[in-house]
């Protein structure tokens, strides 16, 4: 049989090591006063405790979402730690203060939480299981009155920001896992650009899940005032452990008149092992409100791993002339599942969203790119532009498109393209009569695919994805 | 152990293989010395590609006999890019489409795997931007193509014009065109012919595939060889083609099964 391409072996995830170190944890389990007691542990304002205790009660009336092109055994919900935290001063002054293993740590996944090592021009908020433990170039960006801090702490020190914000794009009830962590979440990022700003510096934060039995439920706030702007960058990885790991996050963007926010994500949780034990649950709700007229929100997203991935970062273009855009790379290899895409709602005049999707599928894996755009009734003039490319590499891998359109005002207008292409035996052979090797060609082929999403990346950012991608697909075939 | 006293640059002794479970090749015999042109005729079916790919290292074929001498080493024990690098060029009858690859890029990268292989330094873009030019003289193709796609949107023609491009980069020590010129018109047909011949050389050898006997006015062979269900049945001079053209292969293949030669 002609197997050259079709056996695979798993890369080694070099990100799987895991850190010990002492972690405040509390029992198993999520009830009332669970969230009473994440709540209390995080000094919050009353009107934060009140939000999760909502969000808590509709879910408990909420069922897992089964439509996805997923399948997993139940979660038992009771069975997961919702609080872990490495155990470290309450409040830090400096970052000289920041336990060294946990800056080693970060280190070693590359991310340096030092100041003086400024590689580039990048501010990190550093995330570990549940908390931020480090965040850098805050007074730099202060300056030009950014705000960039932990949200557990934006709750204490600019709660009217926070509340006038926090699940106003996601409400506490939209959808089964963003209900979760609306009552849950431990920590995040919170990002504030004042009017007319444009921010000084790349911001990043970086999710690292340590602890094997808790789940990681962060939330992500971002706001850009009138004409300011901003790029915003969020990478992550896992240790490998056999068992799964929940990954539920909420991340929301709002920009207002002229404002601009960039979000780019370089996913690189554990994806298990090649026969599918382990690996992360990333159940995630990523939407941007383009509140203001001429607003733009730009998401671009390059998913490596997970075990699972339910992800549809979306744009809910409300201001006239807003845009909306999204590109994305997914890759599955071995036994991953991915169900991605994206929501485009065009609701203002003359609005315009693009969707770029890059589906890879190798090994066993099955990828599905799910869309939805739709058109409202007073959305004159609006436009719709979506590619939607799938890659098989190998002959079990699966990939699936469902797009669905809405249209609702006769002067819009949908465009949509698809395709199907396929790294087989006979396109690495035509490279190995060259000379080229298999590996090569690959990652020839896969940055030629993924070309038009790369070039949207931040460019430290564009290599690193190019080469992350090589990575997993080595050893896919031969 | 092999020694190589001659200046044979291909043996090919009693080669079979299969496709799945099926025999295709049934005993393939053939030796090209260096200078040699060589054309491959036979109907269709008859294992053509098949033998040419095979030789390539396809991993759709599998050998179950016989023996490839290249170059005094045994070709059939090296991966298909080492094949490659050593000098087995295949221009592919049916050119695949590489969306996404640069035709420039593809080049570079082929042409530095070759040097490398070769203990070579690897030239850089700019050197290659300038040698490349060159061989697109040899070809008569525009420039234009390099910043497409590998093949892709190219026309038949085309795309086999690129095959060509690629055998005058890689300077193979042996190539093997299969049916390199179906498909081009009567100019390109001349212009390819006049490439290949540019490229001959007697330290190399060529084999064509093809059906028409018109080529082989351009590419004047050595030898002429009669593929026939899996194996050679018949070897000639250049005049052989031109009794094909007239009287077809059946005499050939009459003569072949009753093992008289007409
Ligand atoms: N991958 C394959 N799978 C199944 N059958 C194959 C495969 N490759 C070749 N064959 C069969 O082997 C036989 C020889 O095919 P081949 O392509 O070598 O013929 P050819 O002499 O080059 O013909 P043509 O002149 O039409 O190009 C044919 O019957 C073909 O169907
Ligand atoms: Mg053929």
């Amino acid at each position: 049989m002609t197997t050259t391409v079709t056996s695979l072996v798993n890369q080694p995830y070099k990100y799987g090591f895991v850190t010990d170190i002492e972690s405040d944890v509390i029992p198993r389990g999520l009830s009332e006063d669970v969230v009473r007691l994440i709540s209390s542990k995080k000094n919050e304002p009353e009107f934060m405790l009140e939000f999760r205790l909502k969000a808590y009660r509709q879910w408990l009336k909420m069922a897992e979402p089964n439509w996805a092109e997923v399948g997993y055994p139940a979660i038992d919900y009771q069975n997961i730690i919702y609080y872990s935290a490495p155990k470290q001063k309450e409040k830090l002054n400096s970052l000289e203060e920041v336990d060294p293993t946990l800056l080693e740590t970060f280190e070693k996944l590359g991310i340096s939480l030092s100041e003086q090592k400024r590689l580039s021009n990048v501010a990190v908020d550093a995330i570990f299981d549940s908390v931020s433990v480090a965040t850098t170039f805050r007074e730099k960006l202060a300056k030009d009155g950014v705000i960039f801090c932990s949200i557990s702490e934006a709750m204490r020190e600019y709660p009217e920001l926070v509340q006038k914000y926090l699940g106003s794009v996601v409400p506490v009830g939209d959808n089964y896992f963003a209900a979760l962590n609306s009552a849950v979440f431990s920590d995040g990022s919170f990002v504030y650009i004042p009017k007319g700003t444009k921010c000084p510096m790349e911001l990043s934060t970086y999710f690292r899940i340590n602890n094997g039995d808790s789940g990681q439920f962060e939330r992500t706030l971002i706001v850009a005032e009138a004409g300011s702007s901003v790029s915003y960058l969020e990478g992550c990885t896992a240790p490998m452990f056999d068992t799964n790991q929940l990954h539920a996050a909420v991340v929301e963007l709002v920009a207002l008149d002229d404002a601009e926010i960039k979000y780019s994500t370089v996913q690189n949780w554990y994806a298990g092992d090649k026969d599918g034990k382990g690996g992360i649950y990333n159940f995630v709700t990523k939407r941007g409100l383009c509140q203001g007229v001429n607003s733009k929100i730009s998401w671009t997203q390059v998913e490596t791993g997970s075990a699972i991935t339910w992800k549809y970062p979306s744009c809910v273009l409300v201001g006239d002339n807003s845009v909306g855009e999204f590109y994305s790379v997914a890759l599955t290899n071995n036994c991953q599942q991915a169900d991605t895409g994206t929501k485009m709602v065009h609701i203002g005049k003359n609005t315009r969203s693009t969707i770029i999707s890059k589906g890879i599928s190798a090994g066993r894996s099955e990828n599905s790119y799910r869309g939805l755009v739709k058109i409202g009734p007073k959305a004159d003039g609006a436009r719709n532009y979506s590619q939607c490319d799938s890659m098989l590499i190998g002959d079990n891998a699966g990939a699936n498109t469902f797009p669905y359109i809405q249209v609702q005002n006769h002067t819009a207008k949908v465009e949509h393209e698809a395709s199907t292409s396929k790294i087989g035996e006979d396109q690495l052979f035509f490279f190995a009569q060259r000379g080229v090797s298999s590996e090569d060609a690959i990652s020839m082929m896969i940055s030629g695919f993924c070309k038009d999403v790369f070039n949207q990346l931040p460019m430290e950012f564009a290599v690193e994805a190019d080469r992350l991608l090589s990575l997993k697909l080595e050893g896919s075939v031969g | 152990m092999i020694i190589d006293h001659s200046n044979v640059i291909l043996s090919v002794k009693n080669l079979t293989a299969n496709v799945d479970e099926t025999p295709i090749l049934k005993g393939m015999n053939l030796e090209v010395k260096a200078g040699e042109i060589h054309a491959i005729m036979g109907p269709n079916g008859s294992g053509k590609s098949t033998f040419s790919k095979v030789l390539a290292g396809h991993p759709a074929y599998q050998v179950t006999g016989g023996e490839v001498i290249f170059q005094g080493q045994d070709l059939l024990a090296l991966e298909p890019e080492e094949r490659a690098r050593s000098g087995i060029f295949l221009a592919f009858q049916y050119p695949l489409e590489i969306p996404g690859v640069s035709n420039l890029d593809f080049l570079r990268v082929a042409y530095n795997s070759k040097r490398k292989h070769q203990g070579l330094e690897e030239v850089d873009a700019f050197d290659f931007d300038e040698l490349i030019r060159e061989k697109l003289g040899i070809v008569k193709m525009d420039a234009s193509f390099l910043s497409r796609s590998v093949n892709e949107g190219f026309s038949g023609g085309e795309k086999k014009r690129n095959e060509i491009l690629q055998m005058a980069l890689l300077e193979p020590k042996l190539a093997i065109l299969d049916e390199t010129d179906s498909g081009l018109d009567i100019d390109a047909l001349r212009i390819v012919a006049g490439g290949v011949n540019q490229l001959s050389n007697p330290e190399n050898a060529i084999v064509v595939i093809t059906h028409y006997q018109r080529l082989l006015e351009y590419i004047v062979p050595d030898y002429i060889h009669v593929t026939a269900n899996g194996r050679i049945i018949r070897t000639g001079g250049k005049e052989l083609a031109l009794e094909l053209e007239e009287r077809g292969y059946d005499w050939v293949l009459e003569a072949a099964a009753t093992g008289v030669a007409s």
